[in-house]
C-alpha cells in the first residue's frame, strides 16, 4: 500500500478505464475522488455501481459532467440525466438485478467463472445468457465481473489499508476491494497501526493499493 | 380512510413477531407504520441494515444510515449492517421471511410485473427481482385500477419480475390469494361487494360462496 495524494491517485485513471465505484445512493462514495475526476476531464470511464444515485451526488457528478460512457448498475430511477443520455444513445446502460451485480462482482474478486442465479429467469433478463439446470430448478449462469479500478470510500484506515466502514456506506465498497487492479480509497479517518482491533478489520490492507492522505 | 392506509393495515396483519421483513418502496412502506403492539419486527434495508427504524425528530439524521433511497433512517437496539453480498444472501437465500413490494400488473397465475414500462420508464429492477425470487413470502400492495384499467390482468403484458409468483395481493378493493395457480378472492374491503371487485378486475376470480370482509390492523400510539 502506499499513500498519495487526491490528484496523483487520479491521474493514473487513464480515459476510457472501467471504474468500481463503491456506494447506494451516494451513501458510501468517495466523493473526493469523484470530484477529481471531474476536474481532471476523465472521459470515455465505464462505471460499475449499485446506482447512479441523483444529479449532483455521488455517481451522478460523474453522469453530469458526461464522464461516462457506459455504466453497468441495478438502478437509475432516480437520475433523470442518466435516463435522458441513454434515450439519446449518449451512454450505454446494461441493466442487472442488484443481487445479481453484486454476486458477478464478488465472483470476479474470488477468481470464480460465475454464479448460478435463480433471479431473472423466465424475464427479460436472461436473454442471451446460459440456463443450468441444478437439482431440478433453473438458474442463469452470470459471469463474473471485474474493474480496472475500484473506488472505495472507508471510515477508518490504518497506515497499513487495514478498512472498516461506517453502517449502510459498507454496501458494494467491500465487494468491489477484491475485482479491481488498483485499489483506491479513501477514508473518513487515517488511524494508527493498532487501533482497528483484527476482528474489525472488514477488508484486508494487502487489497488496498492507494490510500488518499487527508488535508 | 385513504386506499394506501388501507392496504398498509391489511398487509400489517399478516406479520409475525420476530419476521425479518423487507418493505418496498411506496405503499409497502406504510407498513411498518402498523406494527400489531408488542410486535418485534426486523426490517432489512437492503443497502445493508436489519432494524432500520424511522428518524425521532428533524436533526437527528446520520448521513452514512440511509434507506434503499439514500433517505436517512434511525435503527432499533440490536440492529446490525452488512455488505450488499450478505444484504442479496439473506433475500436470495430464503432468509427473507416476507417482502411487501408495489406492482404495476398482476396476472390470474399470481406472476408480477412491477418493474417497467418499455419506451416510458425502465428505472431499472434494483433489488425487485432477487426479492420476488427469493422471498419466502411475496405480498403485493397495489392499487386494483390504474386510470381505469384493472392492473389485476388475465396475463402480464409488462415484462415480469419473475418466473415465480406471488402468495398474496392486497388492494383497496380486495384480497386475492393464489391457491393452486389460480387468482382467488379471499377478502373484500370494507363497504365494497363481490359485483364490485369482479368488475374492476380483469383477471378470471374465482369466488367462495362465502367471501369475508377485509380485517386491518387497528392502529395504535
Amino acid at each position: 500500500m502506499q499513500t498519495t495524494t487526491l490528484e496523483d491517485a487520479v491521474a493514473r485513471i487513464r480515459d476510457g478505464a472501467s471504474l468500481m465505484v463503491g456506494g447506494f445512493m451516494a451513501v458510501g462514495t468517495p466523493e473526493r475522488l469523484i470530484d477529481e475526476i471531474i476536474r481532471q476531464n476523465k472521459r470515455d470511464l465505464t462505471v460499475i455501481g449499485n446506482d447512479t444515485a441523483m444529479p449532483g451526488v455521488g455517481i451522478g457528478k460523474l453522469i453530469d459532467a458526461r464522464c461516462v460512457r457506459k455504466v453497468i448498475t441495478s438502478h437509475i430511477g432516480l437520475n433523470p440525466q442518466t435516463q435522458q443520455q441513454m434515450i439519446a444513445k449518449e451512454i450505454a446502460v446494461e441493466l442487472v438485478p442488484q443481487g445479481t451485480l453484486i454476486e458477478r462482482i464478488r465472483a470476479g474478486g474470488y477468481g470464480l467463472g460465475g454464479v448460478l442465479t435463480p433471479t431473472g429467469v423466465g424475464t427479460v433478463v436472461e436473454e442471451g445468457k446460459r440456463k443450468i439446470e441444478v437439482d431440478g430448478q433453473d438458474y442463469l449462469l452470470e459471469t463474473p465481473l471485474r474493474a480496472d479500478f475500484a473506488l472505495l470510500q472507508a471510515f477508518l484506515a490504518d497506515y497499513l489499508g487495514n478498512l472498516t466502514y461506517a453502517l449502510t456506506a459498507r454496501n458494494f465498497n467491500p465487494v468491489i476491494a477484491m475485482a479491481a487492479d488498483t485499489v483506491v480509497v479513501d477514508a473518513e479517518h487515517i488511524v494508527p497501526v493498532g487501533m482497528i482491533p483484527p476482528d474489525h478489520v472488514v477488508t484486508p490492507a494487502p487489497l488496498v493499493d492507494y490510500l488518499i492522505t487527508q488535508g | 380512510m385513504d386506499a394506501q392506509t388501507l392496504i398498509a393495515r391489511r398487509i400489517a396483519l399478516e406479520l409475525r413477531d420476530g419476521m425479518l421483513v423487507n418493505l418496498g418502496i411506496g405503499i409497502p412502506t406504510l407498513v411498518a407504520n402498523f406494527v400489531p403492539p408488542g410486535m418485534h419486527i426486523f426490517f432489512q434495508s437492503e443497502n445493508g441494515l436489519i432494524g432500520t427504524a424511522p428518524i425521532r425528530e428533524e436533526g437527528m439524521a446520520l448521513r452514512y444510515l440511509t434507506d434503499a433511497g439514500g433517505r436517512p433512517v434511525s435503527a432499533i437496539p440490536g440492529a446490525c449492517t452488512f455488505d450488499s453480498a450478505v444484504s442479496f444472501g439473506l433475500i436470495r437465500g430464503g432468509h427473507v421471511d416476507m417482502t411487501v413490494l408495489g406492482g404495476l400488473q398482476v396476472s390470474e397465475r399470481g406472476q408480477l410485473a412491477n418493474w417497467m414500462i418499455p419506451g416510458k420508464m425502465v428505472p431499472g429492477m434494483g433489488g425487485a427481482m432477487d426479492l420476488v425470487s427469493g422471498a419466502r413470502r411475496v405480498v403485493v400492495a397495489m392499487q386494483h385500477t390504474a386510470k381505469g384499467r384493472s392492473k389485476v390482468v388475465r396475463e402480464c403484458t409488462l415484462p415480469l419480475t419473475s418466473s415465480r409468483t406471488i402468495h398474496l395481493l392486497v388492494t383497496e378493493l380486495a384480497v386475492i390469494g393464489f391457491p393452486e395457480g389460480r387468482a382467488t378472492l379471499l377478502e373484500t374491503a370494507p363497504g365494497v361487494d363481490v359485483q364490485e371487485v369482479l368488475a374492476a378486475t380483469e383477471a378470471k376470480l374465482v369466488v367462495p360462496s362465502t367471501v369475508p370482509q377485509m380485517s386491518i390492523q387497528e392502529t395504535h400510539a
